[in-house]
C-alpha cells in the first residue's frame, strides 16, 4: 500500500514538473472535411516551428462554431459559414467579433455502393432532391434511369446515408438542395443538422463513408477527398448551365471564379453559373477571433495564415484539395490585420 | 452487520462511563476522523446532487418550452428548432429490454452452473474470465460490433430470422445492419457479466446446510437448485438484472456505433434508431443556439430519471433480499 | 414408467447441459473478443506504436505515445479524486454512520453509478471546461474520478462489512480508540478486498470515452501539464476506429489491445493481491 501511494505521488509530480518548453500551444476544433488538410498543414508548421503547437481535433463543423463561441478553443473551423443569428450570438458571448477566414475549396460528391457497376452516374438536382427527401425510392426511378442510358441500374432501394452529427459537409449538401428545390428549402430546410426526411445516420465523414463501403445499394454524400481516399464510386452532378459535371479540382475551381468574394469572405458557391461549375462546392472557413486575450497567440495566427495562404495553398493539389482563386487570398492578407492584438 | 450497530464498548465511548468532554475526543482523534469520513461521505451526496442540480437548470431552457410535450415528441428538428425525446426514449427503452431479454436466460444460467455444478477452482478460473468482458472498453464492442457482429447478422442470423419469425413486426423490414437489434446484442453481451458475477456470489451465499438438507432427503441436484436455491437467491438475482439494466440505459459508444442513429419510431428490431445517450455524444459538442443544448441537456434529466427509478427498484431487491437471507441464516 | 431415479438424473443432465450451454456460449464470445482483439491488433504493434505521435491522415508509421501516456494520466488523477472521497467514504458508511445514514449514502452512491458517463461527462464540461475556457486534462481526470467513487465506496463498505466484529472487539477491547481500530485493525483485515475493487474500478474507468470527449478532447501533440487537451486511448480507438483509413483501423486494434493488456494487469494484479492469505470471509 505504501509502495503504491510512493509510486502514485512521484508519478504525480513528475507529470506537473514535466519541463514545459517555451511554446505556444493553440487548440482548434471543427469541420471534418478539411481535417486532412489542416493536420497536414499544423503538423508541417510545427516542424518548421518547433516551439508552436496547433492542436486541431475535427469534431465537426457545428461542435468548431460552438467551441469557439464559448472560449475553450482558440479558433473554430467550419464548412458553412456561421449564420447572423451565430454570429450576433458570438459577439454577446465573447465582446468582439469572428473573422472567417477561407483557406481551401472542396466538394461534396454523392456517392454510392452499387455492386457490380463500375460506370459514373448522372444526378439531376431533381434527383438527388428526390432521393434525400425519400420521393424516389429505387435505383429504377426515371429520374436516375433517363439520364444514365448505357447503365443497368438494379431494381433495388435506395439506402439513404446521412449525418448524424452537425456538419459542414451536410450544411453544404442541404445548402445545394435548398437552391434547387423548393420542396426541400420548406420542409428541411438548411443547418449543419437538419431533420432528415430518411436515411441512417452515420458520425462524421468517417462513419458515413464507412456505412455506405459496408451497405449495398446505398447513397450519401462525403467531400470529394474522402471519396477519392476511400475509393468510393460517386457520380457527376448537373450544374445550373444543364452541364453533367464530376467533381475535381478544375470543376471546383471554375465554381469559385463565378461569385465575387464579398469583404467578410462569407459566401455560398453552390450551384453557381458557368458551364465548367461544379455545382456542390464550397469554400472552407477558420473562425478566427478578432481579438486575443494572449498577444502572442494573435501572433502565431496571423503568423500561421500569412504562410497558409503562400506555402500552404502549394500542398492543396497532391491532397485533392483546391487552392483559394489569387483575388481571394490577396483579399485574405489584407484581412489578417484585423486579427489583434 | 453494519458498523453502526456495534455497540462496541470502547473506554470514554459507552454508556457506563462518563461521557467524554470535546476535548478528550480530540485527543483520541475519533472526532477528527469521524469528521473526516463524514465530509467523504458528505461529498459523494454533494457531487451527486450537483449533477442533478446541472441537469436541472441546464435544461430550464428547454423545459420552459415544451414542457412534458418533449416526452411524447417524435420530432427532432434542430432547424427549426422542435425537440422531443420520445424516438430516443424508445430506442434507449427497446434496445435495453433486448439486452436484457437475452442477457437474463444467459447470464443466470451460466451464474447457476459456475455455481452450482462447476469444480470451484473452475468455476473461479471462468468467473475470472468472465468478469474481464466487464471490463473490456465499451469503445471496442462498438468497433466488433460494427466489423464482426453486423455483418455476421447481415450474412448469416437475419436471413434466417426473417425467414422463421418474419410474420412478426418486429422483424419486418430490410436490415442495413444498423440496428434496434445489433444494438441490443451488443449490449447484452456488455451486461451479461455483471448479471453472472453478481448471480454467482448471490448463488454462492445461499448457506450450504440448506443445500445439504435438500439432498438429504433425496432430491437431486436439479431438485436442489430449483426449489430450495432459487427462491433463496431469487431477490437478489434479480436485483442484479436490474443493475445490469441501469448500466444497459446508459451506455453510449458501443450503442451509437450499431444503431444507425435515426430519431424515429419503429416497431421493427431490423430498423435504425437511436438512443438518448447516444444523440448526446452525436450532438452535444456541435449543438450550436441555446434551446438545442438545452433540450440535449434535458435528455440527459430524462435518462437520470429512467436509471433513478431503475435504481431505486434495484435497492428495495436487494434489501428484501439481505433481510431474507438474514431471516434464513 | 420411468423409474424416479432415472427422472432425477434426466433432470440432472437437461440442468447440466443448459447451464453448461450457457456458460460455454458467454466464454466463446469472450474468447472470440480477446483472439480478435490480438489477431488484428498485435499486428499493428511495433515499436513506433508506443513510442511515436499521430501522424497526419494518410502518413503512415504514427503511433500512440502520447495517449497511453495521457490515459496514465487521466487515471492517475481520477484515482487521487474518486479513490479518497470513495474509500472515506466506505469507511463512515460501514463503521461509523447510523443505520439511516448508512442506506442514504448507499442509495446515493448507487444513483451517481447509475448516471450515465456521458452525462457526468457533460456537467463536468458545464462546470470545469466552459469556466477554464478550455479542455483540459484536469477536467478529463474529474470528470473520471467522479465515475470512480460509487464503486470505491461500495466495494470498500462491502469489504469492511465483511470483517468479523470480532476482530474490531478485540481492537477496542484493548483500549484502543475508535479510529485507531479502524485504520489499523478492521482496514488490514479487509484491505485485499478493498484494493481489488479499487483496481476493478480503475480498468472499468480506463475505457470510458464519452466523459473524455467533452473534457480532455484530444492531443496530437504531447500535453505536458493538467491544462491542455490531452490525447487517451479511447478516445484515439474511437476516433481511427470510425476512420476510412487502413492504417489507422489498425492502430485503433492495437491500442483496444493495449487497453485490454493494462485492464488484464490490473484484473490479474487485485487477484494476485487479494488471494496472497488474506482473510477474506466467503459469505
Amino acid at each position: 500500500m505504501k509502495a503504491t501511494i510512493s509510486g502514485f505521488l512521484l508519478g504525480a509530480m513528475a507529470c506537473v514538473a514535466f519541463p514545459a518548453r517555451a511554446e505556444v500551444q493553440l487548440t482548434a476544433a471543427g469541420a471534418t472535411f478539411p481535417y486532412p488538410m489542416y493536420s497536414k498543414w499544423f503538423n508541417e508548421y510545427h516542424r518548421l516551428h518547433p516551439d508552436i503547437q496547433i492542436n486541431y481535433q475535427s469534431i465537426g463543423s457545428g461542435g468548431g462554431i460552438k467551441q469557439v463561441t464559448e472560449g475553450t478553443v482558440d479558433f473554430g473551423a467550419s464548412d458553412g459559414p456561421m449564420t447572423e443569428k451565430q454570429n450576433a450570438e458570438f459577439t454577446v458571448k465573447r465582446a468582439t467579433k469572428i473573422l472567417h477566414f477561407p483557406t481551401v475549396l472542396g466538394a461534396d460528391v454523392p456517392t454510392y455502393n452499387l455492386p457490380g457497376i463500375t460506370a459514373e452516374l448522372n444526378f439531376t438536382p431533381e434527383a438527388l432532391a428526390g432521393i434525400f427527401l425519400g420521393k424516389i425510392t429505387k435505383w429504377t426511378d426515371p429520374e436516375l434511369t433517363k439520364n444514365n442510358p448505357g447503365v443497368k441500374l438494379p431494381d433495388q432501394d435506395l439506402v439513404v446515408v446521412h449525418r448524424s452529427d452537425g456538419s459542414g459537409t451536410t450544411y453544404v449538401w442541404v445548402d445545394y438542395l435548398s437552391k434547387v428545390s423548393a420542396e426541400w428549402k420548406s420542409k428541411v430546410g438548411l443547418g449543419t443538422s437538419v431533420n432528415w426526411p430518411v436515411g441512417l445516420g452515420s458520425k462524421g465523414n468517417e462513419g458515413l463513408s464507412g456505412q455506405i463501403r459496408q451497405t449495398p445499394y446505398s447513397i450519401g454524400y462525403v467531400e470529394l477527398i474522402y471519396a477519392v481516399q476511400n475509393k468510393l464510386s460517386y457520380g457527376r452532378v448537373k450544374n445550373a448551365a444543364g452541364k453533367f459535371v464530376k467533381a475535381d479540382l478544375a470543376s471546383v475551381t471554375a465554381a469559385a471564379a463565378a461569385k465575387s468574394m464579398p469583404d467578410d469572405f462569407r459566401v455560398s458557391i453552390t450551384n453557381p453559373s458557368g458551364a465548367a461549375a461544379y455545382p456542390i462546392s464550397s469554400f472552407t472557413w477558420l473562425l478566427i477571433p478578432s481579438k486575443f486575450d494572449d498577444p502572442a497567440k494573435a501572433k502565431t495566427v496571423r503568423e500561421f495564415l500569412k504562410w497558409m495562404l503562400r506555402e500552404g495553398q502549394k500542398m492543396t493539389t497532391p491532397l485533392t484539395y483546391a487552392p483559394l482563386p489569387a483575388a481571394v487570398v490577396s483579399k485574405e492578407e489584407k484581412a489578417i490585420s484585423l486579427i489583434q492584438p | 452487520m453494519s458498523g453502526g450497530e456495534t455497540a462496541t464498548m470502547a473506554p470514554g465511548l459507552d454508556g457506563g462511563a462518563a461521557k467524554p468532554s470535546l476535548m478528550q475526543r480530540l485527543r483520541t482523534g475519533d472526532a477528527i476522523a469521524r469528521a473526516v469520513v463524514q465530509s467523504a461521505a458528505g461529498a459523494v451526496v454533494l457531487i451527486t446532487l450537483l449533477v442533478v442540480f446541472e441537469l436541472y437548470t441546464g435544461s430550464s431552457l428547454s423545459r420552459a418550452r415544451f414542457g412534458w410535450r418533449f416526452i411524447v415528441t417524435q420530432t427532432w428538428d434542430p432547424v427549426a428548432g422542435e425537440f422531443g425525446a420520445l424516438p430516443f426514449i424508445y430506442g434507449t427503452v427497446v434496445t435495453s429490454i433486448v439486452a436484457i431479454a437475452i442477457a437474463i436466460p444467459q447470464g443466470i444460467g451460466s451464474a447457476v452452473f459456475l455455481a452450482e455444478l462447476a469444480p470451484r477452482r473452475l468455476s473461479d478460473f471462468l468467473t475470472f474470465l468472465i468478469e474481464l468482458l466487464a471490463a473490456v472498453p465499451s469503445v471496442l464492442y462498438g468497433l466488433l460490433g460494427i466489423f464482426v457482429l453486423v455483418p455476421f447478422l447481415q450474412a448469416h442470423v437475419v436471413p434466417l430470422l426473417q425467414h422463421v419469425l418474419g410474420f412478426l413486426p418486429i422483424f419486418k423490414g430490410r436490415f442495413y445492419g444498423v440496428s434496434y437489434f445489433s444494438a441490443g446484442i451488443v449490449l447484452s453481451i456488455m451486461i451479461v457479466p455483471f448479471i453472472v458475477s453478481v448471480s454467482r456470489e448471490v448463488l454462492l451465499a445461499v448457506p450450504t446446510e440448506q443445500r445439504e438438507a435438500a439432498l438429504a432427503v433425496g432430491a437431486s441436484r436439479w431438485q436442489t437448485t430449483y426449489k430450495v436455491v432459487w427462491p433463496n437467491a431469487a431477490r437478489g438475482i434479480l436485483g442484479s438484472v436490474f443493475l445490469a439494466l441501469a448500466r444497459a440505459l446508459g451506455e453510449t459508444m458501443a450503442v451509437t456505433m450499431v444503431i444507425g442513429n435515426t430519431p424515429r419510431v419503429n416497431t421493427s428490431l431490423l430498423a435504425p434508431g437511436y438512443s438518448i445517450a447516444a444523440v448526446i455524444a452525436n450532438e452535444f459538442t456541435e449543438a450550436t443556439g441555446d434551446l438545442y443544448v438545452s433540450a440535449l441537456i434535458e435528455l440527459g434529466l430524462v435518462l437520470f430519471a429512467v436509471t433513478f427509478i431503475v435504481n431505486g427498484l434495484a435497492r428495495l431487491l436487494i434489501v428484501a433480499t439481505t433481510i431474507q437471507a438474514g431471516a434464513v441464516a | 414408467m420411468i423409474s424416479f431415479e432415472a427422472r432425477k438424473k434426466a433432470g440432472n443432465l437437461m440442468m447440466f447441459t443448459l447451464t453448461g450451454f450457457c456458460a460455454v456460449t458467454t466464454i466463446g464470445v469472450l474468447l472470440l473478443i480477446l483472439g480478435y482483439l490480438v489477431w488484428h491488433g498485435a499486428a499493428a504493434l511495433s515499436w513506433s506504436f508506443f513510442t511515436r505521435l499521430p501522424a497526419p491522415v494518410g502518413e503512415p508509421g504514427g503511433g500512440m505515445a502520447n495517449a497511453i501516456v495521457g490515459t496514465g494520466k487521466i487515471l492517475l488523477l481520477a484515482s487521487c479524486i474518486g479513490m479518497p472521497i470513495g474509500f472515506l467514504g466506505g469507511v463512515y458508511v460501514a463503521e461509523l454512520a447510523g443505520k439511516g445514514s448508512a442506506s442514504v449514502i448507499r442509495y446515493v452512491a448507487d444513483l451517481l453509478n447509475g448516471v450515465p458517463s456521458i452525462v457526468i461527462g457533460i456537467v463536468v464540461y458545464t462546470l470545469v471546461v466552459r469556466r477554464m475556457h478550455h479542455f483540459s486534462a484536469l477536467a478529463g481526470g474529474i470528470a473520471l474520478g467522479i465515475m470512480m467513487i460509487p464503486i470505491a465506496v461500495r466495494s470498500t463498505e462491502e469489504f469492511l462489512r465483511a470483517v468479523p466484529t470480532s476482530l474490531r472487539e478485540g481492537g477496542l477491547a484493548l483500549g484502543r480508540p475508535r479510529w485507531r481500530v479502524i485504520a489499523s485493525v478492521v482496514i488490514p483485515a479487509a484491505l485485499g478486498g478493498i484494493m481489488s475493487g479499487i483496481m476493478l474500478n480503475i480498468a472499468r474507468v480506463a475505457g470510458e470515452t464519452a466523459p473524455l470527449l467533452f473534457t480532455s478532447l484530444n492531443n496530437q501533440f504531447w500535453s505536458p501539464g493538467w491544462n491542455q487537451p490531452s490525447a487517451a486511448l479511447p478516445v484515439m480507438i474511437f476516433t481511427y476506429a470510425i476512420s476510412p483509413y487502413e492504417d489507422w483501423h489498425q492502430q485503433a486494434w492495437a491500442a483496444g489491445f493495449v487497453l485490454l493488456m493494462m485492464v488484464l494487469v490490473v484484473n490479474i494484479g487485485a487477484r494476485l493481491v487479494l488471494t496472497r492469505g488474506r482473510f477474506v470471509p466467503r459469505g
